[in-house]
């Protein structure tokens, strides 16, 4: 005899699944409407006065230098937030893994730095980098390296980058480290029996059996830079200098809030919206396969 | 019993609600982008007005940095629920204008009311930056500053110059710098670069910043700061920043610590830091006029200014704007005035006031005070120094903050620089021009 729940309830479901639904509705749905609805238009920030435009604010913001460039920065700048904070994690993990004394104590200091929101972590090395009271900046200075992120670009990059790619670790540590437990010891034994070096072992068994951990990763830790590190750039170098750190989603604010140019900052965030759903697409189409709950 | 009790407390709850209808003042929104010790100062302003009188009440409510306030007071619009005073600064001022619908503006508010009003007791200098060209105020002058020289007088002396002799000329400034990098300091730096080297330089020089009078003429304006003497300016301090006698000091007032550590010794700033300065700065430090070219000819003329202003905006009732007149009077009157100016170092609104701070001898004990009032109203203001009046100006600055740093940077020429900004920032006026007509 076959045993089956059924409820026959006909709306508690819906009753119980509407909450959830009105507040995607309400914080997704409608807000992402409304940033559809605005990208056609032209506006005044008072909206006394709309024209459609058709996709004007598209084609303004893609043969704009500045947004190209923009898109550009934003590339470089999560793939290098993800590699950094990926292979800096994963190193991290793999001796925490190996660690037997005071573990948890090394743990718990290198998951630190994920309590720290982006502005705060922005400060923070907003400060020791000042080219003025920066003590980083100072030290540079004796060793005879002019440090200037004002306006050096290069500089100013690989400051934010520090800074965003700092506070990632620790999410990243996290998910390496567990990746690293549930890989089952006598694998690794074994290989050690038939003479494999650790270096060995770690890239023939452990590194592709943690890359279902990594791919997530990726996906995360470029959706963390393309969105979360706004807080960083905001303190640290407001996108300049000379835009070499403007990136996507730092415009979309900069030309929304402080420009006041609704059209053209809604059609960015189109755009954004657009790339966000396709790295999820990739992230369930690919990963969802490979991961076992 | 019970239910006796029940109705008496309903009777006493409706006569409650209607004892205080009958006594409700009339309530003033101000949203404010002042936090600190300012925001201190602006409630207390709001909160000496209550005191005054028993027909309005002001509420002063911090909104965040200028940009916060403005979004803030746009968005409130959007939702039909705007304050009735709402602080704007001066580059949002175009935009504002535009905003034909959404603002009230001051002379017709103040007309309305019937309350004294006379647009002449104001500092022309300050207000013409609020005006139409046919002389009427579009918003009350609140805070304003002008840029201003700073100089270190203890840095001088060691240098062996004259701390009572600040450099009047840029090439001045070069020599005194020069001789400044041999004793340890870094020569000079700037905050405000747009707002200083090139906005107020333009007026300073009497020369052009945009046509049409710098905007005030029409949304059909188009930029002109890439001239021969701009472009000679800007390419003068990156020659400047190579031979290190300046450095670029980062976006905003981000370089004061700059000059407050010691590191460089004359700095250009808003009259609005000196309070900022005397506060941080270890020694003792001198202001004077803002440098000029004595090779251009219309040289120095005067400056403008920086700050916001105070717009009234629509969908209130007749009572309620009476409510904002008679604030704005009080705002206006001499007393609040000068205690503003010496409270916070912004300029005074009115004559009056500029005058009862001079007689009582403030200028005397702080002679840095009066630097930016006097170098504000050195000329009768031109069509090249009343102000700016130009759309999408947020943007159109952070345009040129980004050329003028790959200038710095050596990445362009001035010239190059200088012409790119002119024409990005000609499309978003263009932008602007098309989104309100």
């Amino acid at each position: 005899m076959e045993k089956r729940v059924v409820f026959k309830h006909k709306f508690l479901p819906y009753l119980l699944v509407a909450p959830q639904i009105a507040i995607t509705i309400v914080f997704f749905i409608w807000p992402a409407s409304q940033a559809v609805y605005q990208s056609v238009l032209q506006e005044d920030p008072f909206g006394l006065s709309a024209t459609f435009v058709g996709l004007a604010n598209f084609v303004d913001i893609f043969t704009d230098e500045i947004y190209l460039h923009s898109i550009y920065v934003t590339a470089v700048f999560s793939l290098s937030v993800a590699v950094i904070a990926m292979s800096v994690s994963l190193l991290l993990a793999a001796m925490a893994d190996r660690v037997i004394k005071g573990a948890t104590a090394y743990k718990t200091l290198i998951i630190w730095p994920y309590a720290v929101a982006p502005a705060v972590a922005g400060v923070l090395w907003y400060f020791l980098f000042n080219p003025t009271v920066g003590i980083i900046a100072l030290y540079m200075k004796v060793l005879g390296y002019e440090w200037n992120h004002s306006l050096n670009g290069g500089q100013a990059m690989s400051l934010v980058v520090i800074a965003a790619a700092w506070r990632e670790i620790s999410y990243n540590f996290l998910f390496f480290l567990a990746g690293l437990q549930a890989i089952p010891k006598p694998f690794i034994e074994a290989a050690a029996i038939d003479g494999a070096s650790p270096l060995k072992r770690f890239w023939t068994i452990t590194f592709p059996l943690l890359s279902p951990t990594a791919f997530f990763l990726i996906v995360m830790n470029i959706v963390y830079a393309f969105f979360d590190t706004f807080g960083v750039i905001h303190v640290i170098t407001d996108g300049g200098p000379s835009n070499a750190t403007n990136i996507m989603v730092y415009k979309v604010y900069h030309d929304g809030f402080l420009g006041l140019d609704l059209g053209g900052s809604a059609a960015q965030s189109v755009v954004l919206m657009i790339i966000v759903i396709s790295l999820t697409v990739i992230q369930f189409r690919y990963i969802e396969r490979k991961v076992n709950y | 019993m019970k239910k006796y009790r029940f109705l008496l407390v309903v009777a006493l709850f409706i006569l409650g609600v209607s004892v205080t209808s009958a006594q409700a003042l009339t309530e003033i929104n101000w949203w404010h982008a002042h936090g600190g010790r300012l925001g201190e100062k602006v409630s207390a302003i709001a909160g000496d007005f209550n005191k005054l009188q028993n027909k309005y009440r002001v509420v002063a409510t911090y909104k965040g940095n200028y940009a916060d306030t403005m979004t803030a007071g746009i968005a409130a619009f959007r939702s039909k629920n705007p304050p009735h005073i709402l602080q704007v600064f001066e580059v949002g001022t175009a935009t504002m204008m535009a905003a034909k619908g959404a603002i009230k503006p001051v002379y017709e508010v103040m007309g309305e009311s019937g309350l004294p009003f006379d647009p002449n007791a104001y500092l022309p200098t300050v207000t013409s930056y609020y005006t139409t060209p046919e002389g009427k105020m579009l918003s009350m002058p609140f805070n304003s500053s002008t840029p201003i020289l700073y100089f270190n007088k203890e840095a001088f002396k060691k240098a062996g110059l004259d701390p009572n002799k600040p450099p009047r000329t840029w090439p001045e400034v070069a020599d005194y710098a020069r001789k400044l990098v041999k004793v340890g300091y870094t020569g000079f730096s700037t905050a405000w670069i747009s707002w200083i080297h090139l906005e107020n330089f333009s007026a300073w020089h009497n020369v052009p910043f945009g046509t049409k009078a710098n905007g005030f003429g029409g949304l059909d304006t188009e930029f002109v700061f890439n001239s021969p003497l701009h472009v000679k300016h800007i390419q003068q301090l990156a020659d400047w920043q190579k031979e290190k006698i300046f450095i670029y000091g980062g976006r905003r007032n981000l370089g004061n610590a700059k000059f407050s550590s010691g590191e460089v010794a004359m700095y250009t700033e808003s009259s609005a830091g000196y309070a900022g300065f005397k506060k941080t700065c270890k020694f003792d430090f001198g202001t004077s006029m803002l440098p000029y070219w004595p090779d251009a000819p219309g040289a120095p003329q005067n400056t403008i200014i920086g700050g916001a202003s105070l717009w009234v905006m629509t969908g209130h009732t007749p009572d309620e704007y009476r409510g904002v007149a008679t604030f704005f009077t009080y705002l206006s009157s001499p007393a609040v005035q000068a205690d503003w100016h010496q409270f916070t170092g912004y300029l005074p609104i009115t004559t009056d006031a500029y005058y009862l701070t001079k007689g009582q001898g403030v200028y005397e004990k702080k002679p840095g005070m009066e630097t930016a009032l006097k170098q504000m109203t050195l000329h009768k203001p031109t069509e090249n120094s009343k102000g700016l009046r130009f759309g999408n100006f947020v943007q159109e600055r952070s345009i040129i903050y980004g050329e003028l740093e790959a200038i710095f940077a050596g990445k362009k020429t001035a010239q190059q620089g200088l012409d790119a900004a002119v024409k990005a920032g000609n499309k978003l006026l263009r932008k602007f021009e098309k989104a309100n007509k």
